[in-house]
């Protein structure tokens, strides 16, 4: 595909998201696509350090859940504008990967053990936050005061009780913004030199030490830049939620959604997060609407489905979403070039 | 996902209103006027029915819809013309964000009131949500001081805050201790660690026994679900307290008094605060050699109403136990319905209005007359219960007793 | 004594000794879950995130079993380990085996899918409602002073040691556990030497499933029976196979008792709360420092 068509698809894309609340005037499919895109965020921070670096991290909730605690305990117990908050929240997140990656990298971590090393960190963190109550109160979670008042929407940075517009779409322009800025940096991490090196350290990395490139610089590049994007969705979470607790923040749920996304949409691409976002909530909406009508009050169908739908993906579709699209792409283009 | 309960049909919907159209132009006084028949009355119910939560969610859920299918069968909403109450059902898959996304679906759907969710950190979210459309929201369990401070006029909550719980559990322990000597000295805590509620409880407790001259000699708070509490059991048997005051889920007071039998560890008594296992039917019949005399300071109905001993028959008929998720879900759609029938109307505002203000005693719990404060029924209480002849007894209050409590215990 | 809120704790000694011993007996459950699991790493090199539910299915038909026929979990071993051992065969075999067509990054993903599949089925088909087994023996056992021992706590002590034993021979003695260590020592070179390698996963996997199953008719006199229930021991699991060294089956033994030990003691020293850190700091560790664990990383 040649990169002016990509470029006019996402422009396209980019265009139909930021009008979108012009034809969608639901709140309850604007917070859909809120939520796709969220995940979607989430998908491309994992995106970087797996489907890019070939590092499989099963604890991507250590991020998530260190800058949820950081913006929440910053504006909560320090009075500190969220504004300012999230800054330390991100912060603090990457010098949180930083330890753990500067742990698992140098003493050579690959493949099942470095997922599990991730995995026995975001399980440490959740131990901590839950039983250090002078710092994160611990069980009872922090909850953060509610603004009311319209005029002080922004810089309180809630939009629950603002004015028409906010309410309505300022958390939906807020993780659009997040998630075009995201995925913007993956586009360009894909094109320069260090997106090639992260490549190479996936495809072999013998190989590529071999040909003088500094792999655990490399991987750390990966994981530190992977940790700065989940935390916007830790910040963004807070934001939206008002409410953190251990089991949120550091429990396997985000973890698990965290690269769901990317493997069913397509690792190593850019558009795999938000396709395989859009997949998993379009599925899951679909399976409660029609599972709920048909069956009626029995909990577990739908995600007896989902759960059926995402080994068939994984059977049938080894590149994701993205691979599909893509030999779709090459049959349509290659037969008008026959 | 919406379920509907008993609409009429729309030729019954002109049958009836032919008839009444009759009867009016006949202008017959003293004949009963026969009511059109008006829309349904949509009502959000959020729950965690799968997730961790799955079995507690579902349990709410039946006792919401048990009541809501009793309303329909005695007429529905009467202020509105008979009109019947139609659920919609949500799952909140045991996530915060989950329910709160319900809530936007249920906005959408034109409820008129919405109850649930279960668990505090739920609750939390959902009522939030609702609070940005204005929507009523009735929290049927959620213990969490939270809940009820942050300024939201929508959220309503019919039975106890945590610190209800707590001071009546302090109150009726004093009282137990002194009507057989006071013989208590000592006193241990063991609660769960992930709602900040024994955290909090140890703190009042303390400071609430110590002028009886009981000392609390140890506080353990353990992981929920607790795989083992041999530890605790060993640490108590060191300890050695007098009475142990538990605070925690099912599964954990299951595993916990019957591992205080398997180290054979016979305190003066179990005397718990919510102590999940102390007050529920499945554990008095599995275990009911570890469940004599345990003592609970807990949400129960009043046990001489009959509509009360009605809901747990048909709640075992259905082959489900009746524990609190149950009645406590059936309470929270009785408060709904009766707030709508009060109000007249299916308006948020004038819901809201009616829930704020409601004096309904209409219900089967041992509550004073209701008073809402903040969205908290000042009226709501626990009650003292104890495990006597393999059946939960009320023991306190008074008026609401059905056995004496039996303390300590004998030996 | 505290330091930053966190608040060291002390106790008599037989109290501490009394713990050690309750980490012997926990230990010996966690081993017991972990035996399936190491095997299954040891010859596929997957971690298998289904063990969990796994173990849960093995429960509820153990429940099923003594509630609808009256068989003691115990006389259940009898029908659940083969039973057990059929299931994971034929779930390798044809659905795991057949998705992953041998990738193995995809294999962890089949696994949790397959995992959720099963959960929800269980959920869908049994409810959420916990189920509890009593057995007559429940509360009568053994005094050791420092603290107590049931039966059903010694059951699980000696099946744990039995089925470690049983393994091993079986893996060092048999044509088929000669095949089976072939195939995870070098699968190519195994299958040019004529081996069926399909079918050796499917047996291992098996095997896997047989053990996680005799595990839960141990477990079930104890814990009770839902949905869940796997999540409770399924990541400690995953600690023991590390620590203990992937395809090791004494390795999963020592390590089901180092770690029920050090768990107990942290809990008790640290707090229950605090004290199950140390689970994550000895896998953490391990992961570092002995990556192929105790016993190192082949089928032994």
């Amino acid at each position: 595909m040649s990169t002016r068509s990509l470029f006019i698809i996402w422009g396209l894309l980019l265009l139909s998201f930021i009008l979108m609340p012009l034809f969608i005037t639901s709140n309850r499919w604007i917070g859909f696509l809120e939520m796709t895109f969220f995940v979607a965020v989430m998908g491309q921070s994992w995106n970087i350090l797996g489907g890019y670096g070939g590092q499989y991290s099963f604890g991507h909730a250590l991020f998530f859940g260190t800058a949820a605690y950081i913006q929440a305990i910053m504006q909560q117990k320090f009075g500190w504008s969220p504004w300012i908050a999230m800054w330390f929240a991100v912060a603090g997140t990457v010098l949180v990967a930083s330890f753990v990656g500067y742990l698992s990298f140098r003493y050579g971590l690959k493949g099942s053990y470095f997922a599990l090393i991730t995995l026995a960190f975001a399980e440490a963190f959740h131990v901590l936050a839950r039983s250090l109550d002078s710092i994160t109160e611990g069980g009872r979670g922090i909850q953060l005061l509610l603004n009311q008042d319209p005029d002080k929407a922004i810089s309180a940075f809630q939009f629950n009780f603002a004015g028409p517009f906010l309410s309505s779409y300022g958390f939906y322009y807020t993780i659009l913004i997040a998630m075009v800025l995201v995925f913007a940096v993956t586009w360009l991490v894909e094109h320069s030199r260090f997106g090639a090196q992260l490549v190479a350290v996936r495809e072999n990395e013998e190989a590529a030490e071999a040909l003088g490139i500094n792999t655990f610089r490399t991987k750390m590049g990966a994981i530190l830049l992977s940790a700065a994007i989940t935390s916007f969705a830790g910040i963004y979470y807070v934001q939206k939620y008002l409410f953190v607790e251990p089991g949120i923040a550091y429990g396997l749920s985000k973890s698990v959604e965290a690269l769901f996304a990317p493997i069913i949409g397509g690792l190593g691409t850019v558009i795999g997060p938000l396709l395989g976002s859009f997949f998993i909530h379009g599925v899951g909406e679909i399976t409660k609407d029609f599972i709920g009508h048909y069956v009626g009050d029995r909990p577990g169908v739908d995600l007896i489905l989902f759960g059926v739908i995402l080994l068939l993906v994984l059977a049938h579709m080894p590149r994701g979403l993205a691979g599909l699209l893509s030999d779709v792409w090459k049959r349509v283009a290659g037969g008008r070039n026959a | 996902m919406t379920k509907d309960i008993k609409t009429k049909t729309r030729r019954e919907f002109m049958k009836t209103a032919a008839a009444g159209s009759v009867v009016a132009a006949t202008g017959i006084a003293g004949f009963p006027h026969i009511a059109k028949a008006a829309a349904p009355v949509k009502i959000g119910v959020i729950h965690p029915v799968t997730g961790w939560a799955q079995y507690s969610g579902s349990q709410c859920r039946f006792g919401a819809m048990t009541a809501l299918e009793e309303i329909n069968a005695a007429g529905g909403i009467k202020s509105l013309n008979g009109a019947k109450l139609e659920a919609l059902l949500g799952d909140a898959q045991s996530k915060p964000e989950v329910g709160a996304a319900e809530v936007d679906k249920m906005n959408e759907a034109g409820v008129s009131s919405i109850m649930g969710a279960y668990a505090s950190n739920i609750c939390l979210a959902t009522t939030q949500a609702a609070a940005k459309y204005g929507i009523p929201h009735v929290v049927d369990v959620g213990v969490s001081d939270k809940i009820v401070s942050r300024g939201l006029t929508n959220t309503f909550r019919f039975k106890p805050g945590f610190g209800t719980y707590t001071k009546v559990g302090i109150e009726t322990f004093i009282a137990i201790n002194r009507a057989a000597g006071s013989p208590t000295k000592r006193i241990a805590l063991v609660h769960e660690n992930t709602t900040g509620f024994g955290a909090g409880m140890a703190k009042l407790v303390t400071e609430g026994l110590k002028p009886e001259g009981i000392e609390v000699v140890e506080v353990l708070a353990h992981p929920t679900p607790n795989k083992d509490f041999r530890n605790i059991a060993l640490k108590l048997k060191e300890v050695d307290p007098d009475v142990i005051i538990p605070s925690h889920y099912y599964s954990d007071g299951v595993l916990f008094l019957r591992t205080l039998m398997r180290q054979k560890f016979r305190p003066k008594a179990i005397y718990s605060i919510l102590g999940g296992a102390s007050s529920q039917y499945r554990f008095v019949k599995e275990f009911p050699e570890a469940a004599k005399y345990v003592l609970d300071c807990t949400d129960w109905v009043d046990p001489k109403k009959q509509s009360a001993i009605d809901l747990r028959k048909k709640t075992e008929a259905a082959g489900k136990h009746f524990n609190y998720e149950v009645f406590l879900g059936y309470l929270a759609m009785q408060f709904t319905a009766a707030s709508i029938e009060q109000a007249g109307s299916t308006d948020h505002e004038k819901i809201t209005e009616a829930m704020a203000t409601s004096t309904w005693d209409g219900h089967h719990m041992p509550y004073g007359p209701t008073k809402m404060v903040n969205g908290q029924n000042q009226g709501a209480q626990p009650v003292g219960t104890q495990i006597l002849n393999n059946e939960i007894e009320v023991i306190s209050p008074k008026e609401f007793a059905t056995a004496k409590a039996v303390f300590p215990r004998p030996s | 004594m505290e330091f930053l809120g966190i608040t060291l704790n002390f106790y008599s000694w037989q109290t501490i000794f009394g713990s050690a011993i309750s980490g012997v007996f926990l230990g010996s459950i966690y081993a017991l879950v972990a035996l399936g699991l190491t095997l299954i790493y040891g010859v596929l090199h997957i971690i298998n995130f289904a063990h969990g539910a796994l173990l849960m299915l093995s429960m509820y038909a153990v429940f099923f079993l003594w509630h609808i026929f009256g068989i003691d979990p115990y006389v259940a071993l009898l029908i659940v380990v083969p039973g057990g051992y059929i299931f994971g065969y034929g779930l390798q075999r044809s659905i795991i085996g057949k998705i992953s067509h041998g990738r193995d990054e995809i294999v962890l993903l089949v696994t949790l899918g397959v995992s959720i599949v099963i959960e929800n089925v269980s959920l869908f088909s049994f409810s959420a409602t916990e189920r509890s087994v009593r057995v007559p023996y429940d509360l009568d056992g053994i005094d050791l002073g420092v603290t107590y021992v049931v039966y059903p706590e010694l059951a699980a002590l000696g099946a744990s040691l039995l089925i470690t034993l049983l393994l091993w021979l079986f893996i060092d003695k048999t044509d088929t556990g000669k095949a089976i260590r072939a195939v995870a020592k070098e699968r190519q070179g195994a299958q040019l030497m004529g081996i069926n390698v399909e079918h050796i996963f499917a047996v291992s996997f098996g095997i896997g499933t047989a053990c996680v199953a005799a595990a839960a008719c141990l477990l079930v006199p104890t814990y009770p029976v839902h949905p869940q229930i796997g999540y409770l021991f399924v990541l400690i699991a995953f600690t023991v196979v590390v620590l203990g060294g992937m395809g090791s089956f004494i390795g999963a033994l020592v390590g089901g008792f180092l770690i029920g030990i050090t768990e107990q003691l942290g809990r008790l020293f640290l707090g229950e709360s605090l004290g199950v850190i140390t689970i994550s700091v000895i896998f953490i560790l391990v992961l570092l420092f002995r990556p192929t664990g105790l016993f190192g990383q082949r089928l032994s």
